[in-house]
């Protein structure tokens, strides 16, 4: 009997255990072995570093990875501060119809595919655009404005993106704290920052941390939304490993970037999670 | 009643059943090509005349090659790279296979094109490809807002800031090589001169930058761009010029003073091809003088088929015309094969272009 | 004289939620140093009431004052009033001593003096050596006395307790129930205790208002509202009672004589505030334990005029609680009545019949409002 139950056991766990080895454990070896190469002569390969030497040799690829890490961090951390009181207020001041419709409207962009949200912003923005238009109408410009094609435009679609990734787990923790521990905080003569700072905050962390690692992962990886968006100046560390990969056809330094990638997303999450005294367990069950 | 709609249900759904597994055991051609190159209606007809089903994959050069180097030339049975791009791929990464020219019926193409195309993607004593569709590129210009963009260099002109754009590609370093007064055809073969003047290609290109509103990566987001006068000045295809010009007089594409940059597309065999014969078929047919008219009508530049002329529409001959008289279709500068190992070189100084402040 | 302090005085105060109406017209004074209990049942107004002392809620109307100030306007965290939640409400994410500081520190009191007065806090609750815990390694008990503490720290002048014990197993509440009795006699800090548990209200207050409806039925010391009920409410829900309706057929001297059907008249005192009239609805109510069982149903008495006859339903030993389960043969209604385990009613058995008897002056009457 207890045999069979672990027979059980064990097929239920199959299926996990091939995802893991056949889509995430090998690609990556994979992955791994070719940035360790170089290529010698048409179609001869052979051990290299080079790959890696010519990531710290090459000042436009190094900055454009730190360029990517700080601008992930300040959207990760904009969204952040964005979404923490719109999910404050879902989770804490509202009740019923208007709590699931407030929810929903948080849910409505995910509708459509990120192109047509990233081509919105594009719609609103450019030149000719809505905003544009809308500000030469209330005569607050004299001309067209070119709000496209920046960093903040960039920003703007990378929050955008991630607002639902940081308030679905927010709205989550926050529900979980009970009234009475808020009022229970004004009774003992808080007010409104240090109720935030003593009780919301440290009881909301492993949502934080959680939304923040999904959010910071996303737009790490991100590529359309920065491609599109950003001027001529845009510089995302995906896009240079999409460039490795399909137009260099240098498969070698395209796997280089990516382990490289990885390795920094892993850093900061785990950063982050040291600075803010989170275990991963903790923070993913929230 | 109710047994009779049962009966209906069970027979429909084996009739569909069957269908199905019919369109299933069918023979098929899976084609990866560019967008426009094989329109339904010919399709059809195809089907008509050979009962193959034709399976469309659209995509670029870049792509084409990346997709059969990830297969070892496995997935399709008949692509459409542009002519420079076949030897050196095939150098790098063997992922094509020789063409059988007695399968091809050659007096359906132009015969110089063939020739030149033979030449082009001739490896190792093996030819690998036949030309279908040429075209070229140079500049989309609305001529009321700039008139005096007559060549590459011409992009960038202060009076044009912020109402500029072209790509982060190779074509654009070869344009404005041309227009600086060099030869970079010339200098493929050396790497070494090859690099020196593509550091000079970099440092004009960073000079322009400012001019320029943004480096467009997709055809259609360009088109909106100037329709809507947020650009008035770009280097693109050709048949991006004409499309536009249909709408709006003051926009068409003009032949750069220096050379246009004239390219082949070419039918090419993937190494692992699985229906060969399929794929000559469906060479043949479409080089038909009619069936290359209506090809040219949906891809919108014209074919290497020998008397399609005759058949194609008057507009796109005039446009034609009006963008290419004698002398800028002498100095068309057409694409020969890229060595292997220059889209480095190139690739770093795109980088460099697109980070410099 | 009369010099007493009044801690908390509420005026007419009302509280509407749309067509409802939570609190309704509640005036009421609470002296200096006592414990008062606000009784009643669940969505009587009582929590409201606690919560507009609080200041988590204002009144549409009226007035609250804490030692003569008007509180209209004031927000919680300037009151002078503290509130232990029926859910505790410590603060899990911080140690014992953390939740007992908390307040101290809102209010900017120099750390050492923090200390030494958490630490004061934490021994007259007995939790001297726990200051370092986290709250989930307290027991039931101990985090009470956390969560009255970390109020009294603050030496509010009103104590507020929002059905604290709701939440603890049976033989925890009784033992709370004394222990916050001594500990508010202890401290003199004047408690207010809301419930819906009669007994607890009878054991720990000095004064106790039965609130009904969003309104005080009756306010006065545990003893009497038991043996004075001024309404039929409050005689029904402030202890025991066996209760019938009848049709009053003869009224002298603030006692009259009901019928509840053919053969069953009762005699009992007439609510004082009643005006009532022969032929008027009363309800008559008679607690279980006044209530004498006259085994040989021949025997007279002519003290206990009130007599019926009753067979055993059933007996419910409950040690010195223990009832007899009657139902009463001529209207069927099924009464409790007390048995003092003092061996008298030992032979007492299911099925058999017996005669009961009780005192007109220990039975209420109520007119029936309609």
């Amino acid at each position: 009997m207890k045999a069979q139950s672990r027979l059980f056991f064990y097929l239920l766990l199959t299926p996990f255990f091939l995802w893991l080895l056949l889509l995430v454990i090998l690609p990556h070896i994979d992955m791994l072995g070719i940035a360790l190469r170089e290529q010698t002569a048409p179609r001869q390969y052979a051990f290299s570093f080079s790959n890696f030497s010519e990531f710290f040799k090459e000042p436009l690829y190094w900055r454009t990875f730190l360029r990517t890490a700080i601008m992930s961090i300040v959207a990760t951390a904009l969204t952040l501060l964005i979404a923490f009181p719109v999910s404050y207020y879902i989770a804490k001041m509202l009740r019923g119809r208007s709590k699931s419709l407030l929810f929903l409207l948080c849910l409505i962009p995910f509708w459509v595919s990120e192109l047509v949200r990233t081509y919105g912003w594009m719609i609103l923005l450019r030149e000719t655009g809505v905003i544009s238009n809308a500000l030469q109408w209330l005569g607050l410009v004299s001309g067209p404005v070119e709000l496209l094609y920046n960093d903040a435009a960039i920003m703007v679609g990378l929050v955008y993106t991630s607002m639902l990734f940081m308030v679905v787990p927010l709205v989550t923790v926050l529900e979980s704290l009970s009234d009475d521990i808020i009022e229970a905080s004004y009774d003992l003569g808080g007010n409104m920052w240090t109720t935030m700072k003593n009780i919301v905050i440290p009881h909301a962390m492993p949502g934080i941390v959680s939304g923040c690692i999904i959010v910071f992962m996303m737009t790490l990886g991100n590529y359309l939304t920065p491609n599109l968006l950003g001027g001529k100046d845009s510089l995302w560390f995906t896009e240079q490993i999409y460039t490795q990969f399909i137009t260099r056809f240098n498969w070698e330094l395209g796997s280089a970037f990516g382990i490289l990638l990885l390795l920094l997303s892993s850093l900061i999450v785990w950063l982050g999670l040291k600075l803010t005294k989170q275990t991963l367990t903790s923070t993913m069950a929230s | 009643m109710k047994n009779f709609k049962l009966k209906k249900l069970l027979l429909s759904s084996l009739v569909g059943a069957a269908l199905f597994s019919s369109a299933l055991s069918a023979e098929e051609l899976r084609l990866l090509t560019w967008g426009g190159y094989a329109p339904d209606d010919v399709i059809e007809l195809f089907k008509k005349e050979t009962g193959i089903d034709v399976k469309v994959t659209k995509s670029n050069n870049e792509d084409m090659i990346s997709k059969l180097r990830a297969t070892g030339g496995s997935g399709f049975d008949l692509v459409q790279p542009s002519q420079d791009r076949v030897t050196g791929a095939q150098e790098n990464y063997d992922i094509y296979k020789p063409m059988d020219l007695s399968k091809i019926k050659a007096e359906s193409f132009i015969a110089s094109m063939l020739e030149a195309t033979k030449t082009n993607t001739t490896l190792n004593g093996d030819v690998y490809s036949v030309p279908h569709i040429w075209g070229t590129s140079g500049l989309v210009v609305n001529t009321a807002a700039a008139k005096d963009v007559k060549d590459y260099t011409d992009l960038c002109s202060a009076d044009l800031s912020g109402k500029v754009s072209y790509r982060l590609k190779r074509p654009t370093l070869i344009g404005f090589a041309f227009a600086m007064g060099e030869d970079p055809f010339a200098a493929y073969s050396d790497v070494e001169k090859y690099t020196e003047l593509m550091s000079k290609v970099e440092a004009k290109l960073v000079e322009c930058k400012p001019v320029v509103k943004t480096y467009w990566t997709g055809g259609d987001a360009l088109l909106n761009l100037l329709r809507s006068g947020e650009v008035t000045a770009s280097m693109a295809w050709d048949t991006g010029g004409w499309k536009l010009n249909k709408e709006n007089k003051d926009i068409t594409f003009v032949a750069p003073t220096s050379g246009a940059l004239g390219w082949i597309d070419t039918f090419t065999l993937p190494r692992k091809t699985k229906n060969e014969e399929a794929a000559y078929k469906w060479i043949n047919f479409v080089m038909q003088p009619e069936i290359a008219a209506q090809i040219t009508a949906s891809a919108g530049n014209f074919t290497a088929s020998e008397g399609a002329d005759a058949f194609a529409d008057d507009v796109l001959k005039a446009q034609f015309q009006a963008s290419f008289p004698k002398e800028a279709l002498d100095n068309v500068k057409w694409y020969p094969p890229v060595p292997a190992g220059l889209e480095a070189i190139e690739g770093k100084v795109l980088d460099r272009v697109k980070a410099a402040k | 004289m009369t010099s007493t302090l009044i801690d908390l005085e509420t005026r007419h105060v009302n509280k509407h939620y749309g067509d409802f109406t939570a609190v309704n017209n509640v005036s009421l004074k609470i002296e200096k140093g006592s414990f008062f209990s606000i009784l009643g049942p669940s969505g009587c107004g009582k929590t409201t009431l606690l919560r507009m002392i609080a200041g988590f809620d204002e009144p549409d109307s009226g007035d609250i004052l804490i030692q003569g100030d008007s509180m209209l306007g004031v927000p919680p965290n300037k009151r002078p009033a503290n509130m232990v939640f029926q859910h505790l409400a410590l603060f899990p994410m911080m140690s014992v001593a953390e939740n007992v500081a908390y307040g101290l520190k809102q209010r900017k009191v120099q750390a050492a003096e923090i200390t030494k007065r958490v630490n004061n806090a934490l021994e007259s609750v007995d939790l001297g050596d726990s200051g370092n815990k986290r709250i989930s390694q307290l027991s039931g008990g101990q985090k009470q006395r956390i969560a009255i503490a970390r109020c009294l720290v603050l030496e509010p002048k009103l104590l507020l307790l929002d059905e604290p014990l709701g939440a603890l197993d049976l033989k925890l509440r009784e033992h709370m129930k004394v222990e916050l009795k001594q500990m508010q006699s202890r401290v003199g800090t004047t408690f207010i205790y809301i419930t819906h548990d009669q007994s607890e209200a009878l054991v720990m207050s000095n004064n106790i208002a039965v609130m009904n409806k969003g309104s005080f039925e009756q306010v006065g010391s545990p003893s009497d509202l038991y043996y004075h009920p001024e309404t039929a409410f409050t005689a029904g829900f402030v202890g025991d009672a066996n209760q019938w309706q009848a049709s009053v057929s003869h009224i002298e001297n603030g006692v009259c004589t009901a019928k509840v059907s053919d053969g069953l008249t009762l005699t009992g005192h007439i609510n004082p505030n009643d005006a009532l009239q022969t032929g008027d609805l009363v309800d008559v109510f008679v607690r279980p334990e006044a209530i004498k069982i006259i085994a040989d149903h021949t025997s007279q008495n002519d003290q206990q005029s009130n007599q019926v006859d009753c067979i055993v339903i059933d007996l419910l030993f409950n040690g010195a609680n223990s009832t007899a389960l009657l139902k009463e043969t001529i209207s069927n209604k099924e009464l409790h009545v007390a048995l003092p385990q003092t061996g008298e009613y030992s032979g007492l058995q299911k099925g058999q019949t017996i005669t009961i008897a009780w005192n007109p002056e220990q039975t209420h009457c109520f007119k029936v409002v309609s």
